[in-house]
């Protein structure tokens, strides 16, 4: 028995079967991605015992929640469940909410009622009862119960998803507060990656009820043969610091290794580390660097591998600097006209970086 | 007169109290379950309200007449026969009333869905715990329509106590035992008072029912 957290589960739903077995980190953010019906949310329920599966082997760091012959009820599972709607009890107000769990597990939790509210931007709103509040507001006060109630794991499924864009926005920021906050893992599910490229550190992806891959999403997002690869908005994660701010253009300039990147707007003080997407569509292979493009950001990077992502296109991971890779989407044609090869030290053109760690 | 409105109010209360221990568990069973014998207990219980009285009262008056075993063990309990006693009146009251009860908390229950249930589960709510700080908060009208509709319902029967409680003042003349009375006697103007003011008690009771139940909807939102 160790640290982190082994889910093994086998049980039938209405079209077929889920069948997984993983183990992920017991800290950070693991996001469960796949496509609707694919079965994460089952998957999610099995963990929060919800759901009886059939075969199960659960355990949560040093805690088995269950194995064969033993089923620890879904009340007595240390977890924080996010359920898509906000699911507020309507009979009591936003503390009385928010304490519910606290009331129940007979053990102060970590956070406190102060703390919690403070992190979710939810202070002005104790006394009022759930019907006066906003979709954001609720699925807020829905997160804060979760962790009140002292989890060892928080599960959230699709948290966002019932939300409009603009409340979607409101509320990530406040997601990944928590998630620095937090010393507790995560496990987000969704299908809009989007959502969660910030906070996310592993990835699982499942289809049909199986597992197709699984790994820490920097890498998952670079290996060519899965599935990230080929999905039409594939893209690479950066560290980046914020090196230099041009007040008269409006521009700040991030410092990453293997050279520098600019990006419209004041993004935050000098040196501080923010987490950056190129998107593969937006990044241009050159032979030599053109000096008369109005694409600012051009590296110098060396091609590790060239691989056929559709009919037409082919995705190239790029070594950049010492310990950076990144992902270009070009036609194969352009591929075949500039005769590029692994081994090939070429120029990445960027156009279009965007932030995804605000 | 006073004697048979006492009497009618301590039986419908005691019915409606009665109904609420029984009813709640049950409605909250037939709400939860499926299957067979769910589909059979759920008919039973809406017999009373198809049935006419007289028929569950003559089955009740042999059924607990000395002469039948569930009989001859409640006579054991309580000391004598059951029938033509208030006691037996109001055993009889229950399963009457029954339906008016189970109905609306069904109903309530299955409204609930299994939602507030996952939640307070993820929130180490035991279900017994859950049962009380959510579903019966949650189920507050159905809990009034049910108790409501009981008290009144039990007041206005007449068939099932007139078979097993006859007309004995104080333990079982109960008010519309009194007017069948009174009309029999030719006693117009004592039978006018008394159908009168169950008439407009009965029409008060259930439209200040009607408004609760809107201020309450406004109230919470629902």
């Amino acid at each position: 028995m160790s640290k982190g957290i082994q889910i093994r589960f086998q049980t039938p739903l209405e079209h077929f079967a889920l069948d997984v077995d993983i183990s992920i980190p017991a800290t950070g953010v693991t996001v469960l991605f796949g496509p609707s019906g694919c079965g994460k949310t089952t998957l999610l329920r099995c963990i929060a015992g919800l759901h009886k599966a059939e075969q199960a082997q659960l355990s949560i760091n040093d805690h088995i929640w269950q194995e064969p012959g033993f089923y620890l009820p879904a009340y007595k599972r240390k977890v924080g469940y996010v359920f898509q709607e906000p699911s507020l009890f309507p009979h009591l107000n936003v503390t009385k909410n928010l304490l519910f769990g606290q009331r129940h597990s007979k053990k102060t939790s970590q956070l406190s009622l102060e703390e919690v509210s403070q992190l979710l931007g939810i202070s002005h709103l104790l006394q009022r009862m759930p019907d006066k509040l906003s979709g954001g507001e609720k699925q807020r006060i829905a997160i804060g119960r979760a962790l009140l109630s002292d989890p060892e794991i928080l599960l959230m499924d699709e948290p966002l998803s019932a939300l409009d864009f603009s409340t979607k926005a409101e509320i990530i920021p406040y997601l990944e507060q928590l998630h620095e906050r937090l010393s507790i893992p995560i496990i987000y599910v969704t299908h809009a990656l989007s959502e969660v490229k910030s906070m996310a550190e592993h990835i699982v992806l499942l289809e049909k009820g199986k597992v197709t891959a699984q790994g820490p999403l920097k890498e998952m997002l670079l290996d060519l043969t899965a599935p990230l690869a080929r999905f039409s908005n594939a893209g690479s994660l950066l560290d980046a610091v914020v090196s230099d701010y041009d007040t008269h253009y409006d521009l700040t300039e991030f410092s990453v290794d293997g050279g520098t990147v600019t990006v419209p707007g004041a993004v935050g003080p000098i040196g501080t580390t923010k987490r950056i997407h190129l998107s593969a569509n937006h990044i241009s292979l050159t032979r030599t660097p053109a000096d008369d493009s109005t694409i600012v950001n051009i590296l110098p990077v060396t091609i590790l591998e060239i691989e056929q992502a559709s009919t037409a296109q082919c995705n190239v991971r790029l070594q950049l600097g010492e310990h950076n890779q990144i992902l270009a989407r070009i036609t194969r044609r352009s591929k075949d006209i500039l005769a590029l090869k692994v081994g090939n030290k070429v120029f990445a053109q960027i156009k279009g970086v965007s932030l995804v760690k605000l | 007169m006073l004697d048979a409105i006492l009497l009618t109010l301590k039986l419908a209360t005691l019915t409606t109290f009665i109904l609420l221990i029984v009813g709640i568990p049950l409605a909250w069973w037939l709400a939860r379950s499926r299957g067979l014998v769910k589909d059979m207990v759920a008919t039973l219980v809406s017999m009373p309200l198809v049935l006419p009285p007289t028929v569950l009262g003559f089955y009740l008056l042999i059924s607990l007449g000395p002469d039948s075993p569930l009989g001859n063990l409640l006579t054991s309990l309580f000391g004598g026969p059951l029938t033509f006693t208030f006691s037996g009146l109001v055993i009889g009251s229950v399963i009457f009333s029954l339906p008016f009860m189970v109905q609306p908390l069904r109903n309530t229950f299955e409204s609930i869905g299994t939602r507030p249930l996952e939640v307070a589960a993820t929130l180490r709510a035991s279900p017994l715990n859950t049962f009380f700080s959510v579903v019966l908060p949650l189920s507050r009208h159905g809990l009034l329509t049910g108790s409501i509709m009981s008290f009144v319902h039990t007041l206005g029967e007449f068939g099932v106590v007139l078979m097993i409680g006859g007309n004995i003042p104080g333990e079982t003349k109960v008010l519309s035992i009194a007017i069948y009375d009174y009309v029999e006697s030719l006693e117009w103007a004592q039978a006018h008072l008394i159908a009168g003011s169950m008439l407009c008690f009965s029409f008060i009771v259930i439209l200040s029912m009607t408004l609760l139940e809107r201020n309450s909807r406004k109230g919470s939102g629902a």
